[in-house]
């Protein structure tokens, strides 16, 4: 069969098959709008890529770990990761590829073309993907645009379409996807206009930048604005913006070079232009019945379109109540002007704020100061617990967008090999942990010192050795030591968890490729063009993977000063132990137990051993050695007890969140993701955690 | 978790409800054994019926040893089944009835079965109830759980 489809000869039963944009284009290009030629891949092409490859099981497996509905955000960003890896691992069918790339050949020989996504559903009245699926611009050669085509496909299932299609309650099961191969239109003028503004009745709106239009639309280049009125065209207003870049052709894709300065004085359009340019969005609007949004490009004097849709207020991204997670999908650029606010501004801020509010004898206070201490660690808490989320969290995408780059280039069998190359020397959490280590060991080598600890365990009066040896590995640790336990048990829990530590061999250390060998052959992927680029988005990952530890560790402090306030305060009024969180229940006994498990597989390995479920901090303290840490979300204030750790479940799911982070940091075995895990495994259960597949089998029930 | 004891008792009738048949596996002379059977179950899910005559290997492996597990799933043979399907497996005790209990089984037989009718009545078919100890469900591929049977 013949799968490509010029634009100028789709019928009207092509519609539902060829996706709204490519039906867009073909109407223009029927209508008599100068449009550059084209042709598109209808969603059979799809359907014979992932069906006989099984490709298409396989998503549905990936997507069908747990119910769709329950999963986070980001646990759908990994499985966008993994799928987006199926399909760069996948070649096309014999077959299906030498048909198709028999057909490109012929139609665009050795042109240079954009290869779009179109899918259907996509660009409708009150459905928009705008910007959720991919397109590449200055694709040339069969080969290289097969590539591209399938990295569209696999933009089908991006964590931003994913959720997108769950809040339309589209069938995930039945998505499928046509793509737009168009001859590149090198315009030298580009933009949007709306024939309609989206949130002004009366006027028109006209975006425009110097160069194409990629930059314009995914927010690297400022445009300048004209406002017209929507009746007359007559020009109302015009922003004019800071010019300094354009994004051009490069020898493979495109990229941001800046403007000469001649042209960073001229506005990209005049105002006759202006008109011409809102003159067709109003052309297409009387052609296609209601208000459009055009983008556009001057190749010489003549405006050509390349693409037209609807315009639906609101669907640019700030639809829908998780409309935060598509904020996520940061631009490069953004994401370095975000890791300057946070390395310069924001982190000293916080670890000032929490030095300032440690300085404080909860117990010397009267009532009234104590309570003028809590009201406050509840506010700074409460404010960086904002900052954590506005600002930190989406700097973590840093993280993600390099595994994307790594894995477009390197192909890896695993998708997430690119977090070894992320692992810094040093982290926060993993050096605090290494003092501690460090003061274990000497007691492995001590007995007279350890049995004196001991002692000092049962009794502190009588062991002043032990005594002097907890005061300074204390200070060592600094305001880290009462992780352990609050107020005057300090030294008594930490002569306990020391003891702990000897009782198993010194922790191990990560193991796998070391960084250097991952770096060079990452950076070996690209060209002396984009080396620096290459370069400088491995340092931008680096610094967004090491937040997700620091940013945890310090606003775990300021979470157990106010959690220090809330118990003294509790303690005058009477009340037991009150102000930490609530507790783990234990449950009645059930009808029902778990047999084997699944979430996502964060940290390889195997482990077997005994469960000890955490709620609370005093559900670390009897934590043993060679124990499986069961918990909802480890908390910074958690992780200490790692290192005695044989393996780690956890609850909350994703690759990149703080569990996961530390356990690939021991090279420990970690399941996250495993809906219940922390009500259906109880304390003393025998668990084997597959950290290779993401699976927890429970044997025996404590 | 009584919420997940529901959920999972709901959809184990759920799944028996949506089969006819499944398959019995059995023990013995040394080797494993499986015979598909049709089975209808009681609505407290404590026992489940089937029927075979006396002279099948199946009838003389289960009075050998006792006991029995019965697979019922919906697989429909596509590829989706891989995430689609769920699987049960029961295991407990099996009995050949008789007298009361004969009559009480047959008739909850014979309302899921009623083709059976012939056989049920033969002289030579034994009507056998399975009591359940223990119902393992297999759902997304990989994730199973365990329903103790209500005694």
């Amino acid at each position: 069969m013949t799968f490509l489809l010029p634009f100028d000869q789709l019928t009207e039963e092509d519609r539902r098959r060829v996706g709204g944009k490519a039906w867009a284009l073909s109407r223009l290009a029927r209508e008599g709008f100068s449009v550059p030629r084209g042709a598109v891949l209808p969603v059979e092409a799809y359907r014979a890529y992932v069906g006989p490859t099984g490709l298409r099981e396989r998503i549905l497996l990936e997507l069908n770990r747990k119910p769709f509905e329950s999963m986070r955000w980001e646990e759908m960003w990994d499985a966008a990761l993994r799928i987006r890896s199926l399909f760069l691992k996948t070649p096309l069918p014999a077959p299906l590829s030498a048909a198709l790339r028999c057909e490109i050949e012929r139609t665009f020989g050795d042109r240079s073309v954009a290869v779009r996504s179109s899918a259907p559903g996509e660009d409708s009245a009150g459905a928009s993907f705008a910007g959720l699926h991919e397109s590449f611009l200055n694709v040339r050669g069969a080969d290289s645009i097969l590539e591209h085509v399938r990295l569209v496909w696999a933009s089908l299932w991006s964590d931003g379409a994913l959720l997108y299609r769950q809040e339309l309650k589209l069938d995930v099961a039945e998505s499928a996807m046509a793509v737009v191969i168009q001859e590149l239109a090198e315009g030298e003028r580009s933009g949007v206009a709306f024939s309609k503004s989206p949130v002004e009745e009366e006027v028109s709106l006209v975006e425009a930048v110097w160069g194409l239009n990629q930059g314009l639309v995914d927010g690297t280049v400022a445009p300048d604005r004209w406002v017209l009125d929507r009746s007359s065209g007559t020009l109302r207003q015009h922003i004019g913006a800071e010019r300094l870049d354009a994004v051009r052709p490069a020898p493979r894709g495109t990229r941001k070079v800046p403007l000469p300065p001649e042209l960073r004085d001229r506005p990209p359009l005049e105002e006759g232009e202006v008109v011409r340019v809102w003159t067709l969005s109003m052309e297409a609007e009387n052609r296609f019945g209601c208000p459009q949004d055009v983008e556009w490009t001057f190749l010489g004097e003549r405006p050509f379109l390349l693409q037209a849709r609807p315009v639906t207020t609101g669907t640019r991204g700030e639809a829908g109540s998780r409309a935060w997670n598509l904020s996520l999908r940061r631009s490069f650029e953004n994401l370095k002007l975000l890791r300057e606010k946070i390395e310069r501004t924001l982190i000293p801020a916080l670890v000032k704020e929490a030095e300032d509010l440690s300085g404080v004898q909860l117990q010397s206070l009267e009532d009234d100061q104590l309570e003028k201490v809590l009201e406050t660690r509840e506010e700074a808490l409460a404010r960086w617990t904002k900052v954590y989320w506005d600002e930190f969290i989406p700097f973590a995408h840093g993280a993600r967008l390099f595994g994307q780059v790594y894995n477009d280039r390197l192909k890896p069998e695993d998708p997430f090999r690119f977090i070894d190359l992320l692992r810094p020397e040093k982290m926060v959490g993993t050096a605090r942990n290494a003092r501690l280590e460090e003061a274990a060991e000497r007691l492995r080598q001590d007995p007279g010192l350890r049995a004196s600890l001991a002692a000092f365990r049962e009794s502190p009066a009588e062991t002043a050795a032990a005594q002097r040896f907890l005061e300074a590995v204390s200070s060592d640790l600094g305001k880290d030591t009462d992780l352990v336990l609050a107020g005057q048990e300090t030294l008594r829990a930490l002569a306990g968890f020391l003891l702990e530590m000897t009782e198993r061999p010194a922790s191990r250390k990560p193991s796998g490729e070391s960084r250097e060998v991952l770096e060079r052959a990452f950076l070996d992927r690209f060209g002396e063009e984009e080396r620096r680029f290459a370069e400088e988005l491995l340092d931008l990952a680096r610094a967004s993977y090491r937040l997700r530890d620091e940013d945890n560790i310090h606003l775990g402090r300021i979470q157990r000063m106010r959690d220090e306030a809330r118990s003294e305060a509790a303690r005058r009024r009477g009340e037991a132990s009150a102000g930490e969180a609530p507790g783990y229940q234990r449950p009645e006994p059930d009808r029902v137990r778990p047999r084997q498990l699944v979430g996502q597989p964060a940290g390889p390995g195997l482990a077997r051993g005994t469960a000890r479920v955490v709620g609370s901090r005093e559900d670390l303290l009897g934590f043993k050695a060679g124990e499986i840490l069961v918990c909802d979300a480890i908390d910074p204030n958690m992780t200490f007890v790692v290192p005695l750790c044989a393996g780690i479940v956890e609850r909350r799911g994703g690759m990149l969140v703080h569990g996961a982070i530390i356990a690939r940091e021991y090279g420990l075995p970690c399941v996250t993701g495993v809906p219940d895990a922390t009500a259906l495994i109880r304390s003393g259960d025998t668990l084997t955690v597959d950290g290779y597949l993401g699976i927890v089998v429970v044997h025996d029930q404590g | 978790m009584k919420e997940k004891d529901r959920e999972i008792a709901e959809a184990v009738r759920r799944l028996l409800e949506s089969q006819r048949v499944g398959v019995l596996g059995t023990y013995g002379a040394g080797s494993p054994y499986c015979s598909l059977v049709g089975f209808s179950f009681e609505p407290g899910l404590e026992r489940l019926y089937f029927a075979t005559t006396r002279a099948t290997r199946k009838f003389a492996n289960l009075r050998e040893t006792g006991r029995v597990a019965l697979l019922v799933d919906n697989r429909a043979n596509r590829e989706e089944d891989l995430h689609e399907a769920s699987a049960l497996t029961v295991v407990g005790p099996v009995k050949e009835l008789a007298g009361t209990e004969r009559e009480r089984g047959a008739k909850v037989h014979l309302a899921r079965h009623p083709s059976l009718a012939g056989f049920l009545e033969s002289p030579t078919t034994a009507l056998l109830a399975l009591e359940a100890e223990r119902y393992f469900l297999v759902r997304r591929f990989q994730e199973v759980m365990v329903l103790e049977a209500a005694r």
